[in-house]
């Protein structure tokens, strides 16, 4: 639309400032916050310019933990949150490239059948099959596993939804051709769907990666170990503590710390990811 | 080199539609065989039967003295240029050429020397890194066949390849076709619905409709001896003139109140049998003292000749004549035509009533 009309203009604008302003302010105090010592934090008097903890604060929190609620310093619980996001993200790809490769791809019995199948697990998400599936991950002994973090997660839909909308576009000539150029199933797969579905991928990782960093019930109910536990859990226990003070300035960075790795991987991939989901290449 | 016979070939899918309903074709080694007929007429069918995309229903399709029905499209020794081009999109253009070849785990530098050959002969070297989108369509047409051409093949199979070109590269790109085919003697058959590529391009054109085979042919014996009104009105642009007529004694048809002879009709049609009469527009001419009267409607002007059209009682009729032979001022045209160039159809079957 080619407009031009000022006023609109400075109201649009407005309107987004102070969107902005509501959803990075809270984000802003606790980066300040992170620079704080605990006493100017709790005093309630916190300045809005930066302090001058910034250094011993993410040292601390990193390397050390929290002295009064969980122990387990920030680093551990940064590498756990990072290898189940990981995990979720690739698994969820591999396991989802693969049964939408099945699902387009092969004639079978009771395809119709499998498609509708995986397609249910979109309404049963962790939270609606929680009971179920703790008790077998705990009677496989996976409780304080990464493979017991990461499995339940993996099993959902939206992947091969992706895969499976993805597919259907690649014209039938391109398998086709690839029959007639000698390669079999696998190889047409590893050679030409494999490539073409780079920026789905990336699309699907990025989601997914967001989506297992910010687990909270899952890894709540089966880490009990605090060397197991995420950074999200590790907020919550340093916030929720029995019989001491909060230390506001450690949760506060460990907030920040969190939010690192999500943010990280957003602005690395955007442009894939924008192009995952909008654009089929042909 | 092979030639590729189909004996009784048929197609059924699912819901008994059958597709394909018993074919016989035989292209000699190195011949060109089109395939041409509308939409829906089973020809595409019939091509990917050949390449192995669909399975054969019952009958047989040979390459060589080799009976293929069950043989993978990948061990079947032909190449398929696609509509669509169906380049991968993610290789080059080189890597698009050799796929085929590393899949048949040909060695590294014959390779590089067919891909090279191929892209010599189309005229693509300087595009051999670049990816099929930063292509024309008709140099993706060209890569598309250069990976055809790599693979040696006994057989060519192209299907409508020239569809998505626009009409001035499609003529050139269909000489080009037709000059390679010849240079490499490779056994071709070729699918189209357009009736002018089909004539220009096949020593050996099939006319297929409904799933059947109507007329297979030389080009030109089959524009000059259409079998069926089908054919007639298939092949020709524009296309043949079908009107109502009577037979007469003495080989004449009485046609819009006129006798005309025929020379070409069969013998011992009864007199007063009512046929369908083909006249193309090219054959009629204009002059003759007591032809067929046409009153004309209007003339269609396309440089070297101008279209007449009229009305013949119920039935459109399309006159050509060279621009300047008749004036387009004309409201009436007498007609008149070589009795040669009468076609006589049965009017129920539509099979061409002539003499073998």
């Amino acid at each position: 639309m080619v407009e031009n009309r000022p006023f609109n203009t400075f109201m649009a604008y407005l309107v987004l400032a102070v969107g902005v302003l509501v959803v990075a302010f809270p984000v802003y105090l606790a980066v300040l916050a992170s620079t704080f010592d605990a006493a100017t934090i709790i005093n309630g008097n916190m300045p809005l310019t930066p302090g001058d903890q910034a250094a011993e604060n993410y040292y601390r929190t990193i390397f050390v933990g929290a002295s009064r609620s969980t122990r387990e310093p920030v680093g551990t619980m940064m590498i756990n949150s990072f290898v189940m996001a990981m995990g979720i993200a690739t698994g969820k790809i591999f396991i989802s490239i693969l049964s939408a490769f099945a699902v387009v791809y092969f004639a079978f019995p009771f395809r119709k059948t499998a498609f509708w199948v995986i397609f249910i697990t979109l309404m049963l998400p962790v939270e609606v099959r929680i009971y179920p599936t703790y008790k077998i991950v705990a009677d496989l002994g996976l409780l304080d596993t990464y493979t017991g973090l990461i499995l339940p997660l993996i099993a959902s839909a939206t992947g091969t939804l992706l895969f499976r909308q993805f597919f259907m576009t690649i014209p039938d000539e391109l398998l086709e051709a690839s029959k007639i150029d000698g390669a079999g199933p696998f190889k047409f797969f590893k050679d030409t769907l494999v490539p073409l579905s780079v920026t789905t991928m990336a699309a699907l990782f990025v989601i997914q990666f967001i989506y297992g960093w910010n687990q909270y019930l899952w890894p709540l109910l089966i880490t009990t170990k605090d060397s197991m536990s995420t950074i999200v859990i590790g907020i919550k226990k340093m916030i929720t503590t029995q019989d001491a003070l909060t230390e506001w300035q450690i949760a506060m960075t460990t907030a920040v710390l969190a939010m690192l790795p999500p943010v990280a991987v957003v602005i690395l991939m955007q442009r894939l990811f924008v192009k995952g989901l909008v654009e089929t290449e042909k | 080199m092979a030639e590729v016979t189909l004996t009784n070939v048929r197609k059924v899918y699912a819901g008994n539609v059958e597709a394909v309903k018993g074919v016989d074709i035989a292209v000699p080694d190195g011949g060109f065989c089109v395939l041409v007929g509308p939409s829906g007429c089973g020809k595409s069918t019939l091509l990917r039967m050949i390449a192995g995309l669909e399975t054969i229903t019952s009958g047989e399709i040979r390459i060589g003295d080799r009976v293929v029905n069950e043989i993978e499209p990948a061990d079947r020794d032909i190449a398929m240029v696609f509509q669509n081009y169906a380049l991968y999109p993610h290789m080059s253009v080189y890597d698009n050429m050799a796929y085929g070849l590393r899949n048949r785990k040909t060695p590294k530098d014959e390779i590089d020397r067919r891909v090279a050959e191929a892209a010599r002969i189309l005229a693509i070297e300087p595009f051999l890194q670049r990816k099929p989108r930063q292509l024309s369509g008709g140099q993706r047409q060209r890569v598309a066949m250069g990976r055809a051409i790599v693979r040696k093949p006994q057989v060519f199979l192209f299907d409508e390849p020239l569809s998505n070109l626009d009409a001035k590269l499609r003529v050139q790109m269909r000489v080009e076709i037709k000059k390679l085919q010849r240079a490499l003697g490779v056994t071709s058959v070729y699918v189209t619905h357009d009736q002018v590529e089909a004539m220009t391009l096949s020593d050996k054109l099939v006319v297929m409709n409904g799933g059947l085979v109507e007329q297979v042919g030389v080009p030109n014996e089959v524009y000059r001896r259409p079998a069926s009104r089908f054919v007639a009105t298939f092949i020709g642009s524009p296309p043949m003139n079908i009107v109502p007529g009577t037979v007469e004694a003495g080989g004449r048809i009485a046609v819009a109140g006129r006798s005309i002879p025929a020379t070409d009709l069969a013998p011992g049609i009864a007199p007063g049998t009512a046929v369908d009469v083909g006249l193309r527009p090219e054959d009629l001419e204009h002059g003759a003292a007591d032809g067929i009267a046409l009153p004309v409607d209007f003339v269609e002007e396309l440089g070297a000749h101008q279209l007449f059209h009229g009305r013949l009682g119920d039935v459109e009729m399309v006159v050509q004549a060279p621009t300047g032979d008749v004036s387009h001022e004309l409201k009436t045209l007498s007609l008149a035509i070589d009795p040669a160039k009468v076609h006589v159809f049965d009017r129920e079957t539509g099979r061409r009533l002539g003499r073998d």
